[in-house]
């Protein structure tokens, strides 16, 4: 039944007050980053949503799979198989060399390396706002995903988890405009800060002095200061140097070294302790997870520590 | 569960699945926004049941499906359909042209609004395509409103009046 007059508060009084309570949400989500709980409870709801959107993609790469023809799969299986071979005997390079450094580090008595475990999360195919660099992933706190968790694709680093919801979680790419990542260069050692650009394909390096030693084609890999990417991944590779007559520093850019727009999956990280035996202070351990040891998919969890 | 009721919640989600569906980038610039052009029918054919508070929860939802700062699209979001809401009467009875010109305006301030908040946090888009949602919005209004029109009379049934 229509009613003629409504009751309650008038429509006024309460957009007055909703405006006033936005007003509140983004000071206290901008300031203090205190809504995590709001925006899960929110997300969680949304996930359907998302969920269904990506599905038509979804199934689109399940029926590639499912569809194609047993010769194919068979190429495929054997390209796997000797690209595999080839992977294990770099591997096994890689391990002397690991147990080598180890040794190393023992004898100059410094902090044992951390090792990282992965997490494969698939990337939910939805637009987010144009003029940012965010993507949704399958993965939420019910994985143990974490705030400022790092992101990796086969290549190199993508960006970190800025929101975690109980099933998804929403990422931002080193590229986004309000994005930094510490990097050195894997060269000489330089060690600088990328900022991103808003562009997908592009960092700039900021700040740093003309006559600093930098060349096109360099590669920057993370250098995990500042504690929230792991060190040593790859970043970036320099695309662009000028050192401009009257400017105070040179512009150098840079160009993401993972798949930005192209990767499906992507990798999360947590790094696990290194086995303390010299007292160490506890600054490192504060954003991990309390029982990073709960392994309960096996198939998706590679370690990189205990490599046999 | 009035017809009706069904009928606005079932447009409400698709207006929300459009407004996250994966488009070519080229396209994504010029993205309607689906969501608030949904409410603002509803607010004008049925103010006693969609109103600032539905608006507003709406709104957040854009804010986290979007990752945006919480109530950056809210604010907007409450102040055009307050507007519509205290003028509903006299929109109903104007032409979709008149409709779609004070629409434009409604949807260009809550546009600014949300790029005040970006430029409050040192990120603001340089470029004026930042407006074109407005501009799509309001070309695609007609069309919105005629067929939430003829969905409602089709299924929304009751003996209500019909807009």
């Amino acid at each position: 039944m229509q009613t003629l007059f409504i009751r309650g508060p008038s429509s006024t009084v309460r957009m007055v007050v909703l405006v006033i309570a936005s007003l509140i949400l983004m000071t206290a989500d901008h300031q203090w980053k205190s809504l995590e709980l709001l925006r899960g409870a929110f997300s969680t709801v949304l996930y359907p949503l998302q969920y269904a959107i990506d599905l038509p993609i979804r199934v689109y790469y399940w029926s590639d799979e499912v569809l194609s023809t047993h010769q194919t799969l068979l190429q495929k299986n054997r390209q796997f198989e000797a690209r595999h071979l080839e992977n294990r005997v770099q591997l096994q390079k890689l391990d002397i060399l690991e147990k080598e450094n180890d040794r190393l580090r023992k004898l100059l008595s410094a902090t044992p390396k951390t090792t990282e475990r992965l997490l494969i999360s698939e990337i939910i195919d939805v637009d987010v706002d144009p003029y940012k660099q965010l993507i949704i992933l399958n993965k939420g706190s019910n994985n143990e995903v974490y705030q400022g968790q790092p992101i990796i694709d086969a290549r190199g680093i993508m960006g970190q988890v800025i929101h975690v919801g109980p099933l998804s979680s929403t990422a931002m790419l080193i590229t986004d405009a309000s994005h930094a990542i510490p990097v050195q260069i894997n060269r000489t050692g330089l060690r600088a800060i990328a900022f991103g650009s808003g562009k997908i394909d592009q960092l700039n390096l900021r700040h740093l002095p003309h006559n600093v030693d930098i060349q096109v084609g360099d590669l920057l890999i993370s250098s995990g200061l500042g504690d929230t990417f792991p060190p040593n991944f790859p970043v970036a590779i320099i695309s662009k140097v000028e050192r401009p007559a009257g400017e105070p520093f040179a512009k150098v850019e840079a160009k993401p070294h993972a798949l930005l727009d192209q990767s499906r999956e992507v990798l999360l990280v947590w790094r696990n302790e290194p086995e303390v035996k010299v007292e160490q202070s506890e600054t490192s351990s504060k954003d991990q997870p309390d029982e990073i040891d709960k392994a309960e998919d096996k198939k998706a969890q590679l370690r990189r520590g205990d490599r046999e | 569960m009035s017809k009706t009721l069904r009928i606005g919640i079932f447009t409400v989600i698709g207006a929300f699945m459009l407004a996250i569906m994966p488009l070519p980038d080229w396209a994504v610039t010029f993205r309607a926004d689906w969501v608030t052009l949904v409410l603002i029918y509803w607010a004008m054919a049925v103010p006693s049941r969609v109103g600032v508070t539905v608006a507003w929860f709406a709104g957040l939802f854009l804010d986290v499906s979007y990752g945006t700062l919480m109530g950056q699209h809210a604010i907007g979001m409450v102040f055009v359909i307050y507007v519509i809401h205290i003028q509903h009467q006299r929109l109903r009875v104007a032409s979709l042209l008149q409709q779609a010109i004070v629409i434009f305006f409604l949807l260009f301030i809550k546009q600014l609004a949300a790029l005040w908040v970006d430029g409050m946090l040192g990120r603001a888009p340089d470029s004026w395509l930042y407006f074109m949602p407005t501009i799509t919005s309001t070309l695609l209004w007609p069309w919105t409103y005629l067929i939430l029109r003829d969905l409602r009379r089709k299924f929304g049934g009751g003996a209500h009046y019909q807009y």
